[in-house]
C-alpha cells in the first residue's frame, strides 16, 4: 500500500473535495435527525440557499477584522489539515512532519474559535469562545499523545509512512485507546455534539449565536469540514487508509471515512453535552494517564 | 523565490511585532504577536527545519490563545473601544531600543561570521530526536525538571488559598 | 538568503520587543515585549545553526530550549500577575514599584 504525492495545483480540487465532504456531513446530520419533517435530505441545500439570501445582521461595535478571521478560520484550518491527509492512495503534501502539521492546525483552531466568539461584541458569543479554550485545554494533551502513538508505531511523522506501516494490522486494533481519544478530540475541535459546549443551547448557541447570512454559512461549512477532515484523518491514521480487498483504494477511503463520519455526526443527538470543567477533570485524571499508557505499550511493542 | 518569501514573511513578522504596541485593542495586540510568531515559524521552515518550524507555530499560537484570556482579564481597555496609551518613558525606550537595533544590526553585518562547515543530515527531525535522547539528554532532563517546577510554583502562586489555609 | 539577512530580521524583532518591554506600563504587555525579544533570538539561533554548523544538532536543541523558556516565562509571568492582582489589585508596573515603599 503506497501513497503517492500529488502536484501543488491539486490544492484547488482539494478545496472542492473538502466542501463536498462538508456537504455530505450536513446531509448525514439531517438524515439522522429524529425530529419528524419532510424532505430532510434536501435540508442542507435549503439551508444554504436561505443563508445565501439572508441579509447580514450586525451587532453594535463589533471587532469586524477579528470576527471575520474567526468565521473563516475553521474552514481554512480544515483545508490546511486536509493537505497532509492521505486519501485513496494520494496525498497533496508529502510533508515529513505531517502529523505535527495536523496537530499545529488543530491548535490554530484555539485562536479561531475564540476570535469567532470575541468578534461580535456579544455576551453569549464571548462565553462560547472562552468555553472553547477551557475545552481545548482538556482535549489537546490527550490528542497529542493519541497522535504520538501511530507515529511511534510507524517510526515516522510522515502520514505516508503511517499508512504504509499498517500492512498487517490496523492501528485501531493495535492501539484502541489512541483511536477513541482521537475521535473524541475531532468532535472536540469541531465543537460538536457532546463537546459542543462552546456552541451550547444554554448560551443561545454561543459562538454560533451572532453570525448570520454568509458568515454563518461559512462557519457551519467550516465545522462540518472539520468533522469530515477529522474522519478522513482517522481513516488514514488508524483504519489502514486506502487498504482493502477487491475494491480500488479510493472506494475504501470513502467507505472508511464515511463510516467514521456517520459515527461522529450521529453522536450529536445521542450523547448529552459535557460541561467544559467536567471534561477537564475527566481528561486530565482519567484519559491522559490512559493515553500515556497507550504510548508506552506501543513503544514497548515496537521495541520488541 | 525563497528570497522573496523570506523578505515578505520577515516584513510581516516585524510589522505585526510593531503592531502589538500600536493597536488599542488587547485582542488585536495578542493576535498580532501570534501572527509575528507564525511568520517566524515560516522563516524557520525556510531553513529546512520542518519539525521546529511547525512546533514553533503550534506552541506560540496555543500560548497566544491563552495570553488573550489574561490580556482581556487584566487590561483596562481590552476591546480598544476608547483609544488610550499605556506607555511610560516612551522616548527613552525608543532611544534605547533603536540603539540596540543599530548595535545588533552592525554586529550582524560587520562581524566576519564563520562560513558553513559540514552539511545537514538528511533527516533533521531524526537528528534532533537522536540528540535529545542521546548526547543532549541531560539538557532535556533539566528542562523537564524546570517545567515541573514551573507548573507547581505557578499554581502555588496563582491560587487564592491553599489546602492548609483556613 | 544569507546569515546577515536573518540576523537583521532577528535584530529588528529583538529591538521592537525591547521597546515594548521598556515602555509598556502593563505587566502583561511587558511580557509580550519579552516574548518578542525571544522571538528574535529564535530566528538568530535557527540561522546560526543553518549557516554555520548544520552538521551538529546543537542549534536545534538550543531552539527547543528557547521555546521552552518562553512557555516557562509566560506561565510564571501570569502566575505573578494573578498574585499581584489578587493581593494588591494592581496590573501596572509603576504600581508594583510603589509597593516597595
Amino acid at each position: 500500500m503506497t501513497v503517492t504525492t500529488l502536484p501543488v495545483w491539486s490544492v484547488v480540487p482539494l478545496a472542492a473535495v473538502v466542501v463536498c465532504w462538508a456537504y455530505a456531513a450536513a446531509t448525514v446530520d439531517a438524515a439522522l435527525d429524529p425530529a419528524p419533517g419532510r424532505a430532510r435530505l434536501a435540508r442542507p441545500l435549503v439551508e444554504t440557499s436561505r443563508l445565501l439570501r439572508q441579509p447580514r445582521r450586525v451587532t453594535p461595535a463589533p471587532d469586524l477584522l477579528l470576527w471575520r478571521i474567526g468565521i473563516a478560520g475553521p474552514f481554512v484550518a480544515a483545508l490546511l489539515m486536509a493537505i497532509v491527509v492521505p486519501f485513496g492512495g494520494h496525498v497533496v503534501s508529502g510533508m515529513a512532519v505531517g502529523i505535527v502539521w495536523f496537530n499545529a492546525m488543530d491548535v490554530v483552531l484555539w485562536a479561531f474559535w475564540w476570535l469567532a466568539g470575541w468578534g461580535p461584541n456579544s455576551v453569549y458569543a464571548l462565553v462560547g469562545g472562552y468555553r472553547f479554550l477551557a475545552q481545548a485545554l482538556a482535549y489537546e494533551l490527550p490528542l497529542m499523545f493519541a497522535l504520538t502513538a501511530p507515529a511511534v508505531a510507524a517510526s515516522s511523522l510522515d502520514m505516508r509512512d503511517v499508512v504504509m506501516a499498517q500492512g498487517e494490522l490496523w492501528f485501531a486494533v493495535e492501539m484502541p485507546v489512541a483511536f477513541v481519544v482521537f475521535l473524541i478530540s475531532v468532535v472536540g475541535f469541531s465543537s460538536w455534539g457532546p463537546l459542543g459546549h462552546p456552541a451550547g443551547v444554554d448560551v443561545a448557541d454561543g459562538v454560533l449565536a451572532e453570525p448570520s447570512g454568509l458568515d454563518r454559512l461559512l462557519l457551519l461549512v467550516g465545522r462540518y469540514a472539520l468533522l469530515a477532515v477529522g474522519s478522513a484523518m482517522a481513516a488514514a491514521l488508524f483504519l489502514g487508509g486506502a487498504a482493502g480487498p477487491w475494491l480500488p483504494g479510493w472506494v475504501w477511503s470513502i467507505v472508511k471515512t464515511l463510516a467514521v463520519l456517520v459515527m461522529l455526526v450521529g453522536v450529536r443527538r445521542r450523547v448529552p453535552i459535557v460541561r467544559a470543567d467536567r471534561l477537564m477533570a475527566l481528561a486530565w485524571v482519567v484519559v491522559l494517564p490512559l493515553t500515556l499508557l497507550q504510548v508506552l505499550v506501543v513503544a514497548v511493542v515496537e521495541l520488541r | 523565490m525563497s528570497l522573496l518569501l523570506f523578505a515578505v514573511v520577515g516584513l510581516v513578522a516585524v510589522a505585526s511585532g510593531i503592531a502589538v504596541f500600536v493597536v488599542d485593542s488587547m485582542a488585536r495586540a495578542t493576535f498580532a504577536l501570534a501572527l509575528s510568531f507564525v511568520a517566524v515559524g515560516v522563516e524557520i521552515l525556510l531553513l529546512d527545519l520542518a519539525y521546529l518550524g511547525v512546533i514553533t507555530i503550534l506552541m506560540m499560537v496555543m500560548e497566544m490563545a491563552i495570553m488573550a484570556v489574561f490580556m482581556v482579564m487584566y487590561m483596562m481597555n481590552p476591546a480598544g473601544l476608547m483609544p488610550m496609551s499605556m506607555m511610560h518613558n516612551k522616548r527613552g525606550a525608543l532611544i534605547i531600543s533603536s540603539a540596540a537595533f543599530v548595535v545588533l544590526a552592525a554586529g550582524s553585518l560587520l562581524v566576519p561570521w564563520p562560513s558553513r562547515s559540514g552539511s545537514a543530515p538528511p533527516d533533521l527531525t531524526r537528528a534532533v530526536g537522536d540528540a535529545i535522547m542521546g548526547s543532549k539528554m541531560l539538557v532535556m532532563i533539566a528542562v523537564s525538571a524546570v517545567l515541573f517546577a514551573t507548573m507547581v510554583s505557578a499554581i502555588v502562586l496563582a491560587t487564592a488559598r491553599g489546602r492548609y489555609d483556613s | 538568503m544569507t546569515l546577515d539577512a536573518f540576523l537583521l530580521l532577528g535584530s529588528a524583532l529583538f529591538a521592537v520587543g525591547l521597546f515594548g518591554a521598556l515602555s509598556q506600563q502593563s505587566v502583561v504587555m511587558l511580557m509580550m515585549g519579552l516574548e518578542l525579544m525571544l522571538n528574535g533570538v529564535i530566528v538568530a539561533v535557527a540561522a546560526f545553526w543553518y549557516f554555520v554548523a548544520p552538521a551538529q544538532p546543537d542549534g536545534q536543541v538550543l531552539l527547543l530550549v528557547v521555546i521552552t523558556a518562553m512557555t516557562v516565562e509566560m506561565a510564571m509571568g501570569f502566575a505573578v500577575v494573578t498574585l499581584l492582582f489578587r493581593t494588591k489589585d494592581a496590573d501596572v508596573t509603576d504600581m508594583a514599584a510603589e509597593f516597595k515603599q
